[in-house]
């Protein structure tokens, strides 16, 4: 079973904040979906090189020029949207 | 003039002859959502001014003899985590709970210029995440032919307003069963088309190289007209593909077609019942012409485990970008740096099975497990391909049930994470293997409806949709 350091480690990566009385039950969960995903070790793979690639899929290229004039309206709504601003800029507290 | 019961061409055959208008049509529906959605709640929201508005346009276009299209004065429901423009776009989550999309989905676009009119949007399992409805961060969406049952999932909202009647058609998306699995729990046909064929553009992403959006409708003849739409390769999606459309390969004669049946899914699990009414189906399509073989699939066991590392590991990538800051939500946090602002807004707004996903790609990414668990998962995935390339040389389409069982009762799989994704087990390989994937009605248990899945090769789209018409009644 992982434990619920483990668990919180993951969680510190995945930036999700559990609350105490959670990650107990978490852990029980989630150790069951590892046991389960776990099948997959019967599994022969020492044949298969590992391929990404989607079936029907090239390369998709274009050359980098604006097509429209900038969407002034999606421009708008975007920044509308934005919880906090300042002067046309999302506002957030300091990373660095 | 009757409403129920209306498929897309009797539409328009009604909307071309004046039987009735596309206005006294979408207020009919109009009346039906407000009388039957508290009951079933598929939708999360409706605009009725803009359908009224959209549905005059088309009597308009009508009344002045202008052509319309088979989907104009359509009305029709589109699953909440695609963007249609000025409405919310939720996703069923807390997280995007009062975000309004800027501009359309491709596919939304495409419907909009043949004239189809938008009723609302349609409840769903958090970011897709789920097989019942029940994740949904808005309530749980109940099956109309049971409503002690689940609709199914994760479009179970778009599902249920069609086999509700509150919509003609509705557009779903399916990563690993999304929209079949609910189209089986409620009678409807439902169409995962070949990775690619739809634009994916304006769609919320889960899992990349898995999601597909496809048409919900109550017959495969109406399945076709809204997948004609939808489909075609788009510049706003690099991985979008134009599939053979010609329908040359119509089956003149069903007797020159070969079927697969995969010994591994009528194997233990599958309700013996279930399994009966499937046989029964198989039966019928022997019946008309064309010939049944037992194949095998190998490597079928492998596809839910291995879909559930793929699965989660990309959306742990693809969900980073809901940190509360760019849009969605608005709130005061406080924490002592911007982690911890994200962490918590992320813990507080997330649910538990969007969580669980997030932690478990999250996990199978980090260092010193990748190449156990996504490397591997990889692999086994090409596996899988394989197996369908190999069968797809001895027969010209697999059928399977849907699902191995009948609708399950709400709440029966809530406690049990690995319990609901087994619900998944027959529809996750077709996305695996970006095959295109069917399920239509084929009959019922007791009055639980059950769903025969119809699985071709890549790009075979068109001819697994006119295999399936000939069970259209």
């Amino acid at each position: 079973m992982i434990t619920e350091k483990e668990i919180q480690h993951i969680a510190k990566l995945a930036r999700l904040n559990f609350k105490k009385e959670e990650l107990k039950k978490f852990q029980r969960e989630f150790s069951k979906i590892l046991d389960y995903i776990e099948k997959l070790k019967e599994v022969d793979i020492s044949k298969v090189e590992a391929d990404f690639q989607k079936s029907f899929l090239k390369n998709v290229i274009r050359n980098d020029e604006p097509k429209e004039k900038l969407k002034l309206e999606i421009a708008k709504k975007l920044i509308e949207a934005m919880p906090s601003t300042q002067d046309n800029y999302l506002k957030v507290k300091k990373v660095i | 003039m009757k409403f129920e019961d209306l498929t897309i061409e009797k539409v328009h055959q009604g909307l071309l002859k004046k039987e009735f208008s596309a206005l006294e049509l979408t207020k009919f529906f109009l009346e039906r959502i407000e009388k039957e959605n508290p009951k079933i709640f598929a939708f999360l929201e409706v605009n009725r001014e803009l359908a009224i508005s959209q549905a005059k346009e088309i009597d308009e276009k009508i009344i002045t003899g202008q052509k319309i299209s088979p989907l104009a004065g359509i009305p029709c429901a589109i699953k909440d985590n695609i963007l249609v423009k000025d409405f919310k776009c939720t996703a069923g989550s807390k997280i995007l709970k009062k975000y309004i999309a800027p501009y359309d989905a491709t596919v939304v676009k495409k419907l909009k210029e043949k004239g189809v009119i938008i009723l609302g949007k349609t409840n769903l399992d958090e970011f897709a995440m789920g097989s019942s409805t029940e994740y949904s961060a808005f309530g749980p969406t109940k099956n109309p032919i049971d409503l002690k049952r689940t609709p199914g999932g994760s479009s179970g909202g778009s599902a249920a307003a069609v086999a509700a009647n509150l919509c003609i058609f509705a557009l779903g998306s399916d990563t690993g069963g999304s929209v079949r699995q609910p189209a089986a729990f409620c009678g409807i046909v439902g169409f995962k088309p070949t990775y690619g064929a739809v634009s994916r553009f304006g769609l919320i992403a889960f899992a990349s190289s898995l999601d597909q959006i496809g048409p919900m409708t109550k017959t495969a003849r109406d399945c076709e007209i809204v997948f004609e739409a939808i489909k075609g390769k788009d510049e706003m999606d690099s991985t979008s593909i134009e599939i053979y459309s010609g329908k040359s390969l119509t089956f003149k004669s069903l007797k020159e077609i070969k079927i697969g049946i995969p010994k591994e899914y009528f194997v233990k699990g599958i309700d013996p019942e279930v399994e009966k009414v499937v046989k029964n189906a198989i039966r019928k399509y022997e019946e008309m012409g064309v010939k049944i073989e037992e194949i095998s699939l190998p490597h079928t066991e492998y596809a839910l485990p291995c879909y559930y590392i793929l699965a989660p590991a990309e959306a742990s990538s693809n969900l980073a970008r809901y940190d509360g800051m760019k849009y969605g939500i608005k709130e005061e946090i406080e924490g002592k740096d911007i982690f911890e602002i994200y962490s918590k807004i992320r813990g507080n707004n997330f649910g538990p099975e969007v969580k669980r996903r997030i932690m478990l790609g999250t996990f199978t990414l980090s260092a010193g497990y990748f190449e156990a668990y996504y490397l591997r998962a990889q692999k086994v995935r090409l596996l899988i391909k394989k197996d369908f390339e190999e069968a797809f040389k001895k027969v010209n389409f697999i059928f399977t049930p849907t699902t191995p069982t009948p609708p399950f009762l709400l709440g029966e799989k809530l406690k049990d994470p690995v319990l609901m994704y087994l619900s998944d087990i027959f529809t996750v390989p077709a996305n695996l293997a970006e095959l295109p994937a069917i399920s239509i009605p084929c009959g019922k248990v007791g009055n639980l409806p059950v769903g025969l899945q119809i699985i071709g090769p890549l790009g075979s789209d068109f001819q697994v949709i006119e295999l399936a018409k000939f069970y259209d009644t």
